[in-house]
Order: C-alpha cells, then structure tokens, then sequence
C-alpha cells in the first residue's frame, strides 16, 4: 500500500483501529522501563538528585516543538496539497503539542527554582518557549471560533506557518543570547555532553513520551474524522427537516 | 530549612507530568466516546454517510409528525 492510500479517512482509521492498542501497550511497556531507569539514574555531582526532572522536561520541551513541525508540515499540506488529512492532523496536534509544552515550561520551572534560585527569568529561551505555548492557545482558539472546519484549516495553517519561525529561535536562542539556561548537551555536531549513566534513562523516557505522543496523535486524528462524520451527518439531517 | 535533595520540586514535577499526561488520555477516550455516541445515534435512526443513508434520512424526516 503506497502512503498516499493514507489520505483516504476511511482507510486511515482501517490502519489506526488496530494499531492504537498495539501502540499503547508498547508506550505502557516504554515508559515501564523508562521510569525504572529514571530511579535507577545515579544523581548529578552538581544538580543532584534535581537531575530527575530533566527526563520529564526534554521530552515535553522536544515533542511540544515536534507537534509544531507536524503542523508545519500539515499546513502545507492543507494550503498546497489540499491533502484530506492535513487539517485533520493539525487540529488533532495543537491540543497534544500545548499540554506538552505546558509540561516543559512547569517542570522546568520546578527545576529552575533550587538549580537558579528563581522559578522564571525573561531570558530568550524561556521567553521563546512561553511564545510557542501562546501560539498553540492561539491555534486552539481559532479552531473552536470557526465552525466551518475548512476555513479555520486555512486560517490556522497561515498561523501556523508563521508560528514556525520560533522553533529555530528556541533551538539557538541558547547561542544567539546570554541566557540562564544551559547550551544544548544532546544534539550536538559533537556528541551528547552528558554520562551515559543519565544520557540512557533520558532517551529511553523521550522514546516512551514520543510513543505515548504518537498513539495520542493517531487517537485524536481518529476523534476528529469522527466529529467530521457526524457534522456532515447533522448537516445532511437538517437538509431534509428543513 | 530547604530539604538538600529538594525532594518536593521532583515530586511536584513528576506530579505535574502524570496530572498532564492523564488530562490528555482521559481527553482522548472521552472525546472518542462521545463521537462513537453520536454516530450510532444517527444510525440508529437511519441517517448514515452516503445516497442509501440519504434515503433513510428523507424516509425518517417523513414520518416525523
């Protein structure tokens, strides 16, 4: 089956029905190991036992700039391809990529505070990551305004478009300022700066969240062509009352 | 005096994470489940997707009162 056959709902959800239990087992059993791992991690010599909060706030501070490069990716779809599923897709990311960006800007907070003495400084990263969260309420706020699901598609993939010109400026805004918070220390040109010994419970709980991520993404996709469905049906309902 | 582990910022944080990832799990089933409600309903009454289900909608108006 080529990708493109994806683009038909009814075929999508015949993919998605099965696969979404698979996908949660396989997340319950991710984050098993995962959260193991993250008790097990020794503490760091500097940040002690505070380190713990960093296998929470990568994984939000990651998957809330990946549900924004989906959407990207989606408003292209919906305002080159007119792909059936782009907007499907982005109205289903926008919620999902606010709460996980509402969960990086929390735990960072919380770590902020015994590591910085403050739970918030205006620096550009912090600043930039709080500008991402408002753009995603901004999002949500025009898909519940518009009723008519193509329009605010439209509207929305403009927004998105240019919401995305923060997403470089969260990844360098660590270089391109003097900020309170640390450089990168994962994805760098010259390799992860920290111990394997946290460097492993880290990525294994970013690949739990990103599981978790995906089986969300997919669940919500399939509400939405349901909440479709049924709009179309009370569309056609009033027709022939009326 | 401040706890040196500073226990209570970790158990808050992965409180907060746990509180975020049930919101968006109990999101996701209910909204589902509403959803799937709402499509048997207009089954059930014969409105579905498509000319047959059209038919049905035209015949199920026509015996309202």
């Amino acid at each position: 089956m080529a990708i493109v056959d994806l683009a038909n709902p009814s075929r999508f959800l015949k993919i998605v029905n099965p696969a979404i239990p698979w996908l949660g087992g396989l997340t319950v059993v991710a984050f098993a190991i995962g959260i193991t791992l993250a008790v097990l991690a020794p503490d760091d010599y500097q940040q002690g036992a505070t380190v713990k909060i960093m296998f929470l706030h990568v994984p939000g501070a990651w998957l809330g700039m990946l549900a924004w490069g989906i959407m990207t990716i989606a408003a292209l779809g919906t305002l080159v391809w007119r792909h059936p599923l782009a907007d499907v897709t982005a109205k289903a990311a926008a919620p999902i990529g606010a709460a996980f960006t509402f969960m990086c800007l929390v735990t960072g907070s919380l770590w902020g505070r015994p590591m910085w003495g403050t739970y918030w400084v205006w620096d550009a990263r912090l600043t930039s990551v709080l500008v991402l969260f408002l753009l995603y309420l901004g999002v949500i706020a025009v898909w519940r305004t518009v009723e008519e699901p193509s329009r605010a598609a439209r509207a929305v993939a403009i927004l998105t478009l240019v919401g995305a010109v923060d997403l470089p400026i969260i990844k360098f805004s660590v270089e391109w300022w003097n900020t309170l918070h640390q450089s990168a220390s994962v994805f760098r040109m010259d390799g992860p700066t920290i111990d394997p010994s946290i460097l492993v419970p880290l990525l294994v709980m970013t690949g739990a969240f990103t599981l978790l991520f995906i089986t969300l993404l997919l669940a919500a996709m399939r509400n939405e062509i349901l909440r479709r469905r049924v709009r179309t049906l009370r569309l056609m309902q009033a027709s022939v009352a009326g | 005096m401040e706890d040196p582990n500073h226990l209570a910022f970790i158990v808050a944080a992965y409180g907060a994470a746990c509180g975020v990832v049930a919101a968006l799990i109990a999101w996701v089933v209910l909204d589902y489940r509403t959803q799937s409600a709402k499509l048997a309903q207009f089954e059930s009454k014969g409105v579905v997707r498509g000319n047959a289900g059209r038919v049905a909608a035209i015949q199920e108006a026509s015996r309202d009162p």
